[in-house]
């Protein structure tokens, strides 16, 4: 089998990293070799695979050693359940620096060192909120990943993220063949939360690939550093991640995107109760000038 | 060849846009110009400080060289960092010839690279920790240093060092300013936004500290003027600086050539500001005039003619002790002007020159070229403003050529029509119009001779244009076997 590069993107705090180790844990389960690519500075992507806190970083690393140059392969990829191999790109303390450079430097370092002509089944890419520069855009570029999962829920500004990466998938598409390969519904329980995804899916020329149901076992895995998979095999929410890792294997419906507009965005969350419709009449107006307006 | 008329000079500048796209065409139709003298305000006939377009080989530098190869860099006893990957500062460094006095590495660091030399980590960690680093070991290695400037490279402004920060804290640790300059290469459209940059860092950071105007233990006289504007390339500066010590003045600080950072700082106090290259320091100066009340004077040391005027116009702002001190240098240096024009004027009578720099050479060179009998025949600056072509407009003569920000196509094409006898310009243009088969002179570094400013500056001024235009070489362009039969049977004879 042909190695498959994925990323997943989403708006921060969607839960894309714990979604994504979890679905590679059911991947690795159903006998895939697969590795975890963490592009964020936080490098928290591999700690629930590692049971680590926060794996060493290639930029950390490189930056201790001196160049990237000077580390090897081995020095930044570890190992963890059921031969899932991690590596974290890493970057800097918030405020300073280029984090997205440190994207850039890391995946270069990783084909450089030949980490993608190992026999893997599945490279995924767990990157950082929104693509704010170019460098979280390398992992979409040509010869990365060719599948995008957009994590999302359905609250406002999670498909307001959704439709923005969207947007970026469509500036690579067409020179880089990267497509958008569906969006993973992780539920923060919000109303008629499946139609609503399954419907901006349909907008989006996508699917909705999988609806992960709200499970409180996730956090009690979480806080071992266990995906669920490892931590309770049986438990109702680990079938769920299996169901994923299973659509994602057998997903061919890859899609250049067709975002859609702001307006567009509006009527769909208006139609499903979750926006108000604007009245114009109160922009711009004081809490006084509003008073005075109900005294007259 | 004859001089071009209004017509000719017109249609010329029509066909060497026929080959632009048509945007292209549009934009730089409006940098391109036919001098007419009666116009008032320059910016009627002609744009410029523009954006170039891509593609056309601009000859353009960028903000971190207005401001640290051009208005910083020349203080002597200041080091400069190059903040940012190595090769802006190494390659940069010494290009200028500032001459200055002093031992270098010493006390004084003109020719000397000090750079952060980033690497991949520290864009993505930042250089900030890799700054303070570098200026400690500058502190421990260079102890004389009088003050440290920050140089901002292209990635500070990505990735958003914060470089003040750095320089605060340094500043009380070693208990001496360090100036950050924000003159990041993207800014601006040309080396001159990074003039402005530079000027404005010694406003803040050198005049002031803390807010509060520095004061300096300077006692000022009566006759005080600063030199501003001249970078003392090949010793300019000197020989400037003896003219006006002759009539009667006390130069007390030298902008930026050879300058000390004590001369900077003392400057307030001058009677009078002398500004040569107006393009990159006139910001200084029109602030001392507002905030100090200094008067400032534009004046020209090329050629004497100029310089007479330059020296009655500076003389009339002091007394008659001054005035007649003026009138006594022009007289003293007059036979020796007499003999210089004796012995070149015939030799250069009637050549005709193109000329193509900076910001204030294409113009204020006019004059030594017409003290000798030359005319300039097309001008156009890099990176000159409105307020340049308006002084231009007056220098040039009718019907002449003037070209903003010009392309390697248009200069190379306005050459082959002109047939000047002389191309002043840089060294990215010398060896195409020597390949050519035309005459040139480098006329940002006077092709490693100089001074060219002052007195004896116009007389090697005059020497090397002669050597240049009137070299033997340019007889010898054909090949001896494309030359006719009789000259073949002439050499054969000969050998």
């Amino acid at each position: 089998m042909a190695l498959r590069q994925c990323a997943s993107y989403g708006k921060g705090g969607i839960g894309k990293s714990t979604t994504t180790q979890n679905l590679v844990a059911g991947l690795a389960e159903l006998g895939k070799k697969v590795m975890i690519v963490g592009c964020d500075p936080k490098a928290d992507s591999t700690r629930l695979i590692l049971h680590a806190k926060a794996q060493n970083s290639i930029m950390e690393m490189a930056a201790n050693a001196g160049s990237v140059e000077d580390l090897e392969l081995e020095d930044v990829m570890k190992v963890g359940y059921r031969d899932i191999k991690c590596v974290e790109s890493g970057g800097p303390e918030p405020g300073v620096g280029c984090a997205g450079r440190g994207v850039i430097t890391a995946i270069n370092f990783l084909e450089e060192e030949g980490a993608y002509e190992e026999d893997l089944d599945f490279v995924f890419y767990d990157v950082l909120g929104d693509v704010v520069c170019g460098g979280f855009a390398m992992p979409i570029r040509e010869n990365k990943a060719q599948e995008i999962y957009i994590v999302c829920s359905g609250e406002m500004m999670a498909m307001y993220a959704a439709n923005n990466i969207a947007k970026g998938i469509v500036k690579y598409a067409n020179s880089g063949g990267v497509r958008l390969a569906g969006l993973i519904c992780n539920s923060r329980n919000t109303a008629r939360e499946d139609e609503l995804i399954m419907e901006l899916a349909r907008q989006l020329g996508t699917t909705m690939i999988h609806f992960v149901p709200r499970d409180n076992v996730v956090q009690r895995a979480e806080i071992r550093r266990m995906t669920v998979i490892e931590y309770e095999p049986g438990a109702k929410q680990a079938q769920e991640y299996r169901d994923l890792a299973n659509k994602i294997i057998n997903n061919k419906n890859f899609v250049i995107p067709t975002p859609i507009t702001m307006d567009e965005l509006e009527e769909l969350l208006m139609g499903f109760g979750i926006m108000e419709a604007e009245d114009e009449s109160i922009v711009g107006k004081t809490a006084a000038e509003e008073q005075m307006a109900v005294a007259a | 060849m004859t001089a071009l008329t209004k017509e000719e000079t017109e249609a010329l500048i029509a066909e060497v846009l026929e080959v632009y796209p048509e945007k292209a065409k549009k934009d730089r139709a409006k940098h391109l110009a036919v001098n007419d003298q009666s116009i008032e305000q320059s910016k009627k006939c002609i744009t410029s400080n523009r954006k170039s377009l891509p593609g056309v080989m601009t000859i353009r530098g960028c903000a971190y060289a207005g401001s640290k190869g051009v208005v910083w860099g020349p203080i002597k006893d200041m080091i400069h960092i190059s903040h940012g990957p190595v090769g802006c500062g190494q390659y940069s460094r010494a290009g200028r010839r500032n001459y200055y006095v002093g031992m270098t590495g010493v006390n004084t660091y003109g020719t000397m690279n000090f750079t952060s030399d980033f690497q991949e980590k520290d864009i993505v960690f930042g250089g900030d920790k890799k700054l303070a680093k570098l200026i400690g070991e500058i502190e421990g290695l260079f102890p004389l240093n009088k003050r440290i400037s920050v140089q901002s490279e292209c990635p500070i402004g990505l990735i958003g060092d914060d470089i003040e920060a750095v320089s605060k804290k340094a500043a009380a640790e070693f208990n001496k300013p360090v100036v950050p300059v924000r003159c990041e290469g993207f800014r601006g459209v040309s080396q001159s936004l990074g003039h402005h940059i530079a000027n404005d860092a010694v406003r803040d950071w050198v005049f002031e500290r803390n807010g509060k105007d520095v004061t300096t233990a300077f006692v000022p006289g009566p006759y005080d003027v600063s030199i501003i504007g001249d970078y003392n390339i090949g010793g300019d500066a000197w020989s400037s600086r003896i003219l006006l010590e002759e009539m009667g003045l006390r130069v007390v600080a030298q902008w930026s050539g050879d300058g000390t950072l004590e001369e900077i700082e003392l400057t307030p106090k001058v009677k009078l500001n002398l500004i040569h290259c107006y393009r990159s320091m006139n910001y200084i100066a029109r602030h001392m005039e507002e905030k100090y009340a200094i008067p400032w004077l534009e004046y020209n040391f090329f050629g004497p003619t100029k310089i007479a005027e330059s020296l009655r116009a500076i003389a009339a702002h002091f007394d008659d002790k001054i005035k007649a001190g003026a009138e006594a240098v022009i007289a003293k240096y007059q036979p020796m002007v007499d003999a210089v024009i004796a012995k070149y004027r015939a030799r250069l009578e009637g050549k005709r020159v193109m000329l193509y720099v900076g910001g204030l050479r294409p113009r204020h060179v006019i004059g030594s070229y017409e003290d000798l009998g030359m005319e300039v025949v097309g001008t156009g600056y890099e990176f000159g403003h409105g307020d340049d072509y308006d002084r231009t407009v007056k220098e040039m003569g009718n019907a002449t050529l003037l070209y903003d920000d010009v392309t390697g196509f248009e200069f190379e094409e306005f050459v082959k029509r002109v047939k000047p006898d002389l191309i002043g310009s840089g060294i990215k243009e010398k060896y195409i119009f020597q390949k050519m088969g035309v005459p040139f002179r480098q006329m940002h570094s006077w092709d490693y001779s100089g001074p060219y400013h002052g007195y004896d500056g116009f007389a090697i001024f005059a020497r090397d244009m002669d050597m240049t235009i009137n070299n033997p070489c340019w007889k010898k362009m054909e090949a001896p076997w494309l030359k006719k039969p009789e000259a073949v049977e002439e050499l054969a004879k000969a050998a």
